[in-house]
């Protein structure tokens, strides 16, 4: 087709201003009526079915009867749709899901609105959302008898959020504050038991094989080997982003593993063996406290062979 | 009774912009190119199919009679529904015998249905073809309603891989089409409305199409191998979707089987969203066997009420160009597959 010329262009709208009126009879008039004072109400047909939303006919043709049943308000999703990212002509501007809902007590189901409480844009369907969940509806204060009086069907109540505190002052206690002291220098200080030799970083003023005291004060340099390790895909605010790598590092020179994240790395090239080095804030930042080292970045030397490691997981 | 089939066949390239044509100046080389091909100026019988709110305008099916050549005064009626429903209204004008041959033809221009943020407003103008009582008030948008028959279908034991093969060979044969829209293949895309992400769904699509019928000898003279037309049928579902399975088709099926949808090669299916192709294949029965879409379907260009009369001018072709001897051509009007007209052809 022929597009080499200037085509002219403009705005149109097609509009009844006011809005469309239309008789809605008896039997749409009645459920309507009834949704406007809070209630819901299908239609029962010759054949002894329930009807909801009520209709005037039967899917075979058939005029219904003219008695009204109270349906609800307990209901159940059939199919649903999940709409992440609301078109301007829709009901809620946060995502929400389509669905068909059947009333306890009706035989058919009627479109409406579901809101799980999603607020994120774009939110992928949440996995409560599938068919059999049990639903009703959110009335609107101000009803004036459109399918509209109902602004949402939600879940039905199967949890609560129960919220727990409680607060506290801790004493580290002498060895660990002896620890935290050295970390606030930039030193990582431990103990070397003098029955069995082991060195504990950091310490606890005691051998826990043993059971003596320990105060030999041995001081280990900020480098070591990853023993083993997990890769957490839950954020938290004290690590990098998800995911991200939690170990235990075997700090030359010391017996026993410390938990420490390691970064620097891509979470899938983190292994057994690896080793690393502390990578520390700038000191002005320093307190008493681990985080001066935010976590273990890879050193780039050859790996520790599994052997080697093997008695400190 | 005269047997009919289709003689010519017609389309314009589909656009996925808007050219900046008129509908009459898009429509009028199609019918241009059918009454060339045929040697026809006149027909017994017009008959087309277009949608006035595509246009904004009432009646706007009136001023495309100009494409046409109405004077003096022709037989001519309009469906406001997909122009397949507009052939089967010629059908049945071309069984009353007195006539033998009938123009049918159906026009829409969807990239001229704009919101006022710039975006299509194709999916929410077709709220408006729902239940003023219960449906339209709540404002679902048609792909809104199409996922929700998706849904339907995967939680009936189908998984979402199926949907996505559904889509990635509608487009590849879409590009293979010189009529249809050159679509990338799909990539990791994000839901659309979940479970249909973007492919799933007909892109915004301008077009025209016309198909002339004739009956008995007329139909030979004029075609050296006409689709005769062997059985013709269209049925409804409640338009209450809640008060039906929305996972099959039943209608579908009822009008299939009217139809004689057995034994078919080639069956091109007015399935615009990628999981009402599979819910069709089950209702009509076909097989692993039978080429679905060579086209690529409305998947791959879909100008709304012209897209079921190309289905039957699509799977019309395949006789013509003798790949096949008896073919499928299905067209679909309402959500969720409501209403379905099967046509099969024969050699």
């Amino acid at each position: 087709m022929n597009t080499q010329f200037d085509s002219l262009t403009a705005d149109h709208a097609l509009e009844f201003p006011g809005g469309y009126t239309r008789s809605v009879g008896p039997v749409i008039g009645r459920f309507l009526t009834e949704l406007r004072d809070g209630r819901l109400v299908g239609v029962r047909t010759a054949d002894g079915r329930v009807l909801f939303p009520p209709v005037e006919y039967d899917t075979d043709g058939t005029a219904v009867t003219g008695e009204f049943v109270d349906v609800g308000p307990e209901c159940v999703v059939g199919a649903y749709a999940w709409v992440p990212r609301p078109r301007p002509g829709h009901p809620l501007d946060r995502p929400f899901a389509w669905a068909l809902i059947t009333p306890d007590g009706a035989d058919t189901a009627m479109l409406h609105v579901l809101d799980l409480g999603v607020f994120e844009p774009g939110a992928k369907p949440p996995k409560t959302l599938r068919a059999g969940l049990r639903v009703r509806p959110k009335w609107r204060a101000e009803r004036t008898g459109t399918v509209g009086d109902i602004e949402a069907f939600r879940p039905d109540v199967t949890m609560i959020n129960a919220p727990v505190r409680a607060d506290y002052r801790l004493s580290a206690g002498r060895a660990l504050s002896r620890f935290l002291g050295g970390v606030a220098e930039g030193r990582l200080l431990g103990h070397r038991c003098r029955v069995c030799g082991k060195v504990y970083v950091p310490m606890k003023g005691m051998c826990p094989v043993d059971g003596v005291p320990t105060t030999e004060e041995v001081e280990v340099p900020d480098t070591g080997t990853v023993t083993t390790f997990a890769v957490n895909n839950i954020p938290d605010p004290r690590a990098p982003d998800v995911p991200f790598v939690s170990a235990y590092v075997l700090l030359d020179g010391s017996d026993i593993a410390m938990v420490a994240l390691v970064a620097g790395v891509p979470a899938d090239q983190v292994r057994m063996g690896m080793r690393v080095r502390a990578a520390w804030r700038p000191r002005e930042e320093w307190g008493q406290t681990m985080a001066n080292i935010k976590w273990f970045e890879p050193t780039g030397e050859p790996d520790v062979p599994f052997d080697d490691i093997k008695d400190y997981l | 009774m005269n047997d009919i089939a289709v003689v010519a066949f017609a389309q314009t390239e589909h656009r996925g912009e808007d050219s900046g044509l008129s509908e009459v100046e898009m429509l009028a080389p199609v019918i241009t190119e059918v009454k060339q091909s045929t040697g026809l100026s006149r027909f017994g019988f017009t008959c087309s199919g277009s949608l006035d709110y595509l246009a904004g305008a009432p009646f706007s099916f009136v001023s495309a009679l100009d494409a046409v050549g109405a004077w003096p005064p022709i037989s001519e009626s309009h469906v406001e529904m997909d122009a397949a429903w507009a052939l089967y209204e010629a059908w049945v004008r071309l069984r009353h015998g007195d006539i033998d041959t009938a123009l049918v033809y159906g026009f829409g221009k969807s990239t001229q249905v704009v919101r006022e943020d710039g975006e299509s407003g194709l999916p929410e103008l077709m709220t408006l073809q729902l239940d003023p009582y219960y449906l339209a008030p709540l404002g679902p948008d048609q792909t809104s309603l199409a996922a929700l028959q998706a849904r339907a279908y995967l939680d009936a034991g189908h998984k979402e891989d199926d949907l996505r093969a559904v889509a990635v060979r509608s487009r590849a044969a879409g590009r293979a089409n010189p009529y249809a829209l050159d679509l990338a293949e799909p990539g990791e895309e994000e839901y659309e409305v979940a479970p249909l992400r973007p492919s799933d769904c007909p892109p915004v699509t301008d077009g025209a199409a016309a198909i002339v019928l004739a009956t008995g000898d007329r139909a030979r003279e004029l075609c050296e191998r006409p689709a005769w037309i062997r059985g013709i049928d269209h049925r409804t579902d409640a338009h209450a979707f809640g008060a039906r399975d929305l996972a099959r088709s039943e209608s579908a099926a009822l009008a299939g089987e009217k139809a004689g949808a057995r034994d078919v090669e080639v069956a091109e299916l007015h399935a615009r969203f990628s999981h009402e192709e599979l819910i069709l294949r089950d209702a009509l029965g076909l097989g692993d066997d039978v080429r679905v879409n060579p086209s690529g379907g409305p998947l791959a260009a879909d100008p709304v009420m012209a897209t079921g009369l190309i289905r039957v001018g699509e799977a019309a072709a395949r006789i013509r160009s003798g790949e096949a001897g008896r073919v499928l051509a299905h067209a679909s009007h309402g959500p969720c597959l409501q209403s379905n007209l099967v046509c099969v052809m024969e050699a």
